[in-house]
């Protein structure tokens, strides 16, 4: 099941299988996936509890692996790289936004976005030149010395977005980036992710139970019993 | 730089259960440091001991006398540049809670025997010419008030009867270590009125004091005074003033073992309570953890981060320990100075001390650092939420 598009593919997906032992009980999540998306593709993967869209998207974010099959993503097929590759391929080529926002409590909203900025050469100064860019473009400029615990869940979700933004990868990972947010933060939320894909070029895979959600993507794909059943 | 601040700001984030760990590991290190230090007290009296100074004393036990006559055959010995002797009296002040060790000796020989003994020239001719006077330390003076000139009474045990004595001198340690909690009385004094009442018993006394030249010569004039007495009716043993004190804190022996045990048990303690703080602080952060590695922060990062963490917490519980360590041991000199007139903690002590704080923190952060380290991404992140 392939994406027919004009752009050349970013994630290349073939054949991905992943399932997980429980005692001597194997539990199949993922058979034989295979899909493209394209660069500043904005997709939806939806699906009920337990078809294993939060597993597809850690396989393509490189902080689970395969048991069978290959991703290929900007040309790198992470599948390959050790643990200490894919951490350096997920510090550059990655941006995740989670559910529940996973900010640091006791760093503050600059020191929470400069985080991935630590793992690369750039210097101080530099730092914090991204880190008021990323700020800036998710409104949060006048909150970088605020603690998460100082802001609103939609302003976490915000840092969160720039944190994700801040090392310019090409790709953005989102764990129901709207879970924990009421409908108006949800939609201001959206709107930003919308705009990245726009403006950034952005590709967003993102995971939801949100049809509300799921509309803002260019492309929903279902996920059911670990297949991908309709696109 | 960032790793410290992390750690920093990680410390007092659960501000209750910190302050309570580092105070733990604060009075563990105390403990571990007074219960080294007294340990250590207890063998001190021999390491201060003199290498030019040897006690001679009944073979059989220090309890049964030697004749007063030994005295010009060990001066004679070659070797032997001064000997004093004296007998160990037991007097008991006001009652036994007041305890503090008197002695009967010959005092000029003991004083020019014991030069840490410091007294101003006149109050050394003062006790020296009066035969009924004593001379005292100076810690023991202050504990009672007494003055030159006041009247002590002591009740034998030893040598039964009322003793008094005229203070005519209080003397200063030389050295901070010098025992300052001393009564010492004229053994002319006690021989005259033992003859008096208990006549078998006169003319002995319960040990010599023998001064050598050189340290070198201590074995040679050990074996030459007790083949003097060889199949007499009082056979010697002579040994180095620190064997005489050693062979006293032997007789302590299993308790100073069973204190040393329980500093270390302090210890091993206080190990336990700040691994289950760690261990319970790494597992509310896994979450956290799981976070930094998908961030692309490495397994080392976090290892630094969780064990950066203990060590911190325990090195700052040993530090507070290790400082109030000085207060406290003044504390003991100055309202326990009956039984620890000189408390002083060493240096060694107080790296012991810090040591032990730092293996605290070691062996605590293992198996959180372990357990930080080694987490699964996919199984951290399910702990958020």
């Amino acid at each position: 099941m392939e994406l027919e598009s004009s752009h050349p593919p970013i994630v290349s997906i073939r054949n991905l299988s992943k399932s997980y032992r429980r005692g001597n009980q194997v539990i199949p999540v993922l058979s034989g996936i295979s899909f493209d998306i394209a660069r500043g593709e904005f997709l939806a993967l939806m699906g009920p509890s337990g078809s294993g869209k939060s597993t597809l998207l850690n396989l393509i974010a490189g902080i689970d692996s395969a048991d069978q099959g290959t991703i290929e993503i900007g040309g790198v097929e992470i599948s390959r790289l050790s643990e200490n590759e894919l951490a350096h391929w997920r510090a550059l080529s990655v941006g995740f936004i989670f559910q529940f926002y996973n900010l640091i409590p006791v760093l503050t909203a600059f020191e929470n976005v400069e985080l991935p900025l630590l793992l690369t050469p750039l210097k101080r100064a530099e730092r914090r030149e991204h880190v008021v860019a990323a700020l800036s473009v998710v409104g949060l400029s006048d909150r970088m010395d605020h603690y998460p615990g100082q802001l609103s869940g939609g302003q976490q979700q915000r840092v969160a977005i720039a944190r994700a933004i801040v090392t310019d990868p090409d790709i953005l990972v989102a764990d129901e980036p709207t879970g924990d947010l009421d409908r108006a933060s949800a939609e201001e939320i959206l709107l930003l992710m919308d705009r990245l894909v726009h403006s950034s070029n952005k590709t967003i895979i993102m995971v939801t139970h949100d049809p509300r959600a799921a509309e803002k993507a260019h492309l929903i794909r279902h996920l059911e019993k670990g297949e991908l059943s309709e696109t | 730089m960032f790793f410290l601040k992390y750690i920093l700001r990680n410390l007092f984030r659960h501000r209750l259960r910190s302050i309570l760990t580092v105070v733990g590991v604060a009075v563990a290190v105390l403990a571990f440091g007074l219960l080294r230090t007294l340990v250590g007290l207890w063998y001190s009296g021999a390491e201060h001991a003199s290498a030019t100074r040897l006690i001679t004393r009944n073979a059989i036990s220090l309890i049964f006398p030697l004749p007063v006559s030994y005295l010009e055959r060990i001066r004679a010995v070659p070797g032997v540049t001064e000997v004093s002797y004296g007998n160990w009296f037991g007097g008991i002040y006001i009652d036994e809670k007041h305890f503090f060790a008197n002695h009967a000796v010959e005092p000029k020989s003991y004083l020019d025997l014991y030069p840490e003994f410091v007294l101003s020239p006149k109050e050394k001719n003062d006790f020296l010419l009066d035969r009924k006077s004593c001379i005292v330390g100076a810690r023991l003076a202050k504990t009672y008030g007494w003055k030159i000139g006041d009247l002590i009474n002591l009740k034998g045990t030893i040598f039964p009867g009322q003793w008094e004595f005229v203070l005519r001198g209080i003397y200063h340690g030389a050295e901070r270590s010098t025992e300052e909690r001393v009564l010492l009385f004229h053994w002319d004094y006690l021989n005259e009125s033992v003859r008096k009442t208990t006549p078998l018993r006169a003319d002995q006394v319960g040990f010599y004091i023998i001064g050598v030249k050189s340290p070198d010569k201590t074995s040679e004039v050990a074996l030459t005074v007790d083949s003097l007495f060889k199949n007499s009716l009082a056979e010697t043993l002579t040994e180095t003033e620190k064997a005489f004190h050693l062979s006293f804190v032997s007789m302590t022996e299993a308790i100073m073992v069973a204190i040393q045990v329980v500093s270390y048990m302090v210890i091993a303690i206080i190990m336990v309570v700040a691994a289950n703080t760690m261990a319970m602080t790494a597992r509310e952060r896994i979450g956290e953890y799981a976070t930094l590695k998908t961030l692309g922060f490495k397994s080392g990062h976090l290892a630094f981060l969780v064990f950066g963490e203990s060590i911190a917490l325990s090195l700052l519980g040993g530090i507070l320990g290790a400082v109030l360590t000085f207060p406290a041991s003044r504390w003991i000199e100055v309202e326990l100075a009956q039984y620890f007139p000189y408390f002083s903690v060493s240096k060694e002590t107080l790296a012991l001390e810090v040591l032990s704080a730092l293996l605290v923190g070691v062996v605590s952060g293992i198996f959180p650092t372990w357990r930080g380290a080694t987490i699964r991404i996919a199984d951290g992140l399910r702990r958020i939420g």
